[in-house]
């Protein structure tokens, strides 16, 4: 931890001694990293990233600070090549935050500074496309602003009064009903509303003419809404491509469909309550989630929360598990996607259902787990379980996996329909942010579990999986290394395991948590699960934010697709493996 | 060879039918709607296919399976009932979803507040199912149940869930979560005993 902090400090003082005007170390208790004059950020961010190496720009966001009338941009920013955080953050004034876009040195932020944009009203100057992403055009306000408050509103945070000692239940529906619960901004008519970015794309499909420049021969471009009712989107989720023939010229993912501003409601609730809300964010992995949560809470709350060795055992195994879940699934879909209908993906489903058992067991729920607590796990292993578990890594899942291996992977249609499509180079996947298996086919051997370890990961022996093409054939391939590694892991974890104590402290539902911020990080399944939470001393988080790798992984889709043929964007989509309800949030 | 992929792969969904054929040969009439059946493919050395025929037969519930509350009473000996809950409110304060409310009962001649609810209230459209309530509740008053068939025709009415239809006796409870139940009632016995000890000694 010391050696670390040194570290950081010596690399603080050569960015302070080369900027001394513009460069800050943030001394707001709790707080750390740099505070940079907006005016600077730019020429401070390029210094960064090409003579300190810090290329891997993974988070953006904003928080507002309503008492002191700021508005703070947030950047996170690591190295590919491993090591821990430097955060770098710009104050504006809240009446007019206007902050330089990043996109021009790392085009990863692009859809991060929308989402800030869209939900706190951060202006980016110089944002090729600074529109609403998660709302849509005909909502007034920017939500996650303090003073912003919905229609229906029963008060500032939870517990709410009205609840207890004098309860009278009441449907939602009777005090917020239908036509009335919504405010449009100044001057906007839903009905008349058509939107001058998108008129193209509501009218359907819609052919322009353009002549060539070279040949003078008249060829027709087709504008194609892939979704959001469509099947292989994985939920409701729409791709605009732009086609000529069946090239795709341009493509423009469109998201937000399943927005519930899971970040606000995570600002009312409080620090615990928001435990079982972390599992709605990607359905599949809700272990993995409830891990990244705990991991930053804890963080806050210091050394006296830190886990006992047993949970911090279950915590691994059941991550672990989840991980093997969700690849199998992505194996499974990725085929649906190529049009093997369902016979891989119930295979896969198979194998799922059986870990799924085993999370029924020891969670309570085989998909909404909330299992995890602050310094802990909720209950022990109830008998049996290890035994099963032991079964499960030692016998049938590796089996299955060579299965799953011998069925689909020398396939000469899975390969004839993935290989060089789609690629994503090294250098691009670090520029678009991209994490987590989409990043290591691509050649980028970044895993958190060692470039910056986590829990206990450091005593586990295994390889991080990487291949090198970064087509989707990789992104294919890649997901039974990382099956297989899982498998390495929990062998030693299971082996290991020792008797004691799950929980550090005595359950508790209220906590006292020091007043500062904290970003904690886990390699989820689908990559970088980020959470950032700011503390102001208080029952519930100031801010709340969630780094979903799904949607991340979406700003180098465009990129994957471009000169791509039509049929290939579903297997594209599919060999990212997103999930709408991590996406949209 | 061209095509020796794919011939691999039809090798592997092959094997997948006919192990679910032999698997259904070798059973014979015990591998479908028997508890054993049932039990035999859940495990990890099950082969084939192994759908559980839902609703004819039942996947065997965890003891932690959790889904919506229920409020426990004990039965006294001539059938009275002795509800455990305090109206405490720690439920409806740790609550995530806010689904719980709870009306104090208060003294008819006194009006001071009696540790006992007059209402309580669970709209069961709103709760997720996350346990906390059970988890928290410190006079083990409140518990989750397993009975997860509650679709209705009319959610409005029926979707809440007050303090009768919430109420369900201590047997009940220990008859669906039997390890819990036993724990608890050793803890009970301890404190029992210890404060038996304390009056003894004075």
């Amino acid at each position: 931890m010391n050696d670390q902090t040194t570290v950081m400090n010596k690399n603080y003082q050569k960015i302070l001694e080369r900027f001394p005007h513009d460069v800050q170390v943030d001394e707001r208790e709790g707080y750390s990293g740099l505070l940079i004059e907006a005016n600077q950020l730019l020429s401070i961010m390029e210094t960064l990233r090409d003579e300190y190496e810090y290329d891997f720009l993974t988070s953006v966001t904003g928080v507002d600070y309503l008492p002191d009338e700021k508005m703070e941009v947030v950047y996170h920013l690591f190295k590919s090549t491993g090591g821990s955080i430097l955060e770098v953050k710009v104050q504006v004034p809240r009446s007019n935050p206007v902050v330089p876009s990043l996109v021009g040195l790392y085009p990863g932020a692009s859809f991060q500074e929308r989402e800030a944009w869209d939900l706190l009203g951060i202006r980016f100057e110089g944002h090729p496309n600074l529109t609403r992403i998660l709302m849509w055009e005909g909502f007034a306000g920017h939500p996650l602003r303090k003073d912003w408050i919905e229609t229906f509103f029963e008060g500032d945070v939870k517990p709410y009064e009205d609840r207890w000692p004098e309860g009278k239940v009441s449907k939602v529906e009777t005090t917020n009903p239908y036509g009335k619960n919504i405010t449009y901004p100044d001057g906007f008519n839903p009905e008349t509303w058509i939107p001058d970015s998108e008129d193209l794309l509501f009218q359907g499909s819609t052919v322009v003419k353009v002549e060539q420049e070279e040949t003078g021969i008249e060829t027709e471009q087709l504008v194609v809404n892939l979704g959001p009712q469509h099947p292989s989107t994985h939920g409701v989720f729409r791709m605009v491509a732009t086609l000529e023939g069946e090239t795709v010229l341009d493509l423009e993912p469109v998201m937000g469909y399943l927005h519930r501003n899971h970040e606000k409601i995570g600002e009312r609730n409080t620090f615990s309550m928001n435990m079982p809300y972390t599992d709605r964010l990607d359905y599949f992995c809700s272990m993995s989630n409830n891990f990244g949560y705990a991991l930053t809470v804890e963080k806050l709350l210091g050394e006296k929360y830190q886990p006992p060795e047993r949970a911090q055992y279950i915590r691994v195994i059941m991550a672990e598990l989840t991980r093997i879940l969700n690849h199998f699934m992505a194996i499974g879909f990725f085929l649906n996607d190529l049009g093997a209908y369902f016979t891989p993906a119930l295979y896969a489903i198979k194998e799922r259902e059986l870990i799924l058992d085993i999370f029924e067991a020891v969670a309570g729920s085989r998909m909404m787990c909330n299992y995890y607590r602050f310094g802990g796990v909720v209950r022990d292993l109830p008998g049996g379980i290890e035994e099963q578990i032991r079964k499960l890594v030692y016998d049938r899942l590796p089996r299955q996996t060579d299965e799953m291996d011998r069925y689909l992977v020398e396939n000469e249609i899975v390969i004839g329909r993935s290989q060089d499509v789609g690629i994503l180079t090294p250098e691009q996947a670090i520029a678009f942010s991209a994490v987590g298996p989409v990043l290591r086919a691509s050649g980028v051997p970044y895993d958190i579990r060692r470039a910056d370890p986590y829990s206990i990961y450091d005593r586990f022996d295994f390889d991080v999986a990487v291949r090198y093409h970064g087509d989707v054939y990789d992104r294919f391939l890649i997901r039974f290394d990382e099956i297989r590694q899982s498998i390495r892991i929990l062998q030693q974890a299971i082996d290991d395991l020792p008797e004691g104590e799950i929980l550090a402290n005595k359950p508790a539902y209220k906590f006292r948590i020091p007043k500062g911020e904290s970003y904690g990080r886990v390699e989820g399944p689908k990559g970088e699960l980020g959470y950032y939470v700011v503390s102001d001393g208080t029952d519930n988080p100031w801010r709340y934010h969630v780094r979903a790798p799904s949607f991340i992984n979406l700003t180098g889709l465009r990129e994957m697709c471009l000169g791509e043929k039509v049929a290939d964007l579903v297997a594209i989509l599919g060999s990212i493996d997103i999930v709408l309800g991590e996406v949209d949030r | 060879m061209k095509g020796f992929g794919i011939l691999k792969g039809l090798g592997v969904t092959l094997k997948h039918l006919v192990d679910t054929y032999v698997e259904d040969i070798k059973a014979g009439r015990d591998r479908y709607y028997t508890e054993d059946g049932v039990r035999q493919r859940m495990t990890s050395d099950t082969k084939g296919i192994f759908t559980i025929n839902y609703p004819e037969e039942r996947l065997p519930l965890a003891e932690a399976f959790r889904y919506v509350p229920f409020l426990v009473y004990d039965e006294g000996e001539d059938g009275e009932r002795s509800i455990r809950c305090t109206a405490c409110g720690i439920c409806s304060k740790v609550c995530p979803s806010q689904c719980i409310w709870i009306e104090r009962a208060e003294d008819p001649e006194t009006s001071k507040p009696l540790k006992t609810p007059a209402e309580f209230a669970i709209d069961i459209d709103l709760c997720m199912n996350c346990g906390f309530c059970a988890e928290y509740c410190p006079f083990d008053a409140i518990k989750m149940d397993h009975d997860f068939e509650l679709a209705v025709y009319d959610r409005i009415d029926v979707n809440i869930h007050r303090k009768e239809r919430l109420l369900k006796p201590a047997s009940y409870y220990a008859s669906i979560r039997p390890e819990s139940y036993a724990l608890e009632q050793k803890a009970k016995a301890e404190v029992a005993a210890r404060k038996a000890a304390r009056r003894g000694n004075r």
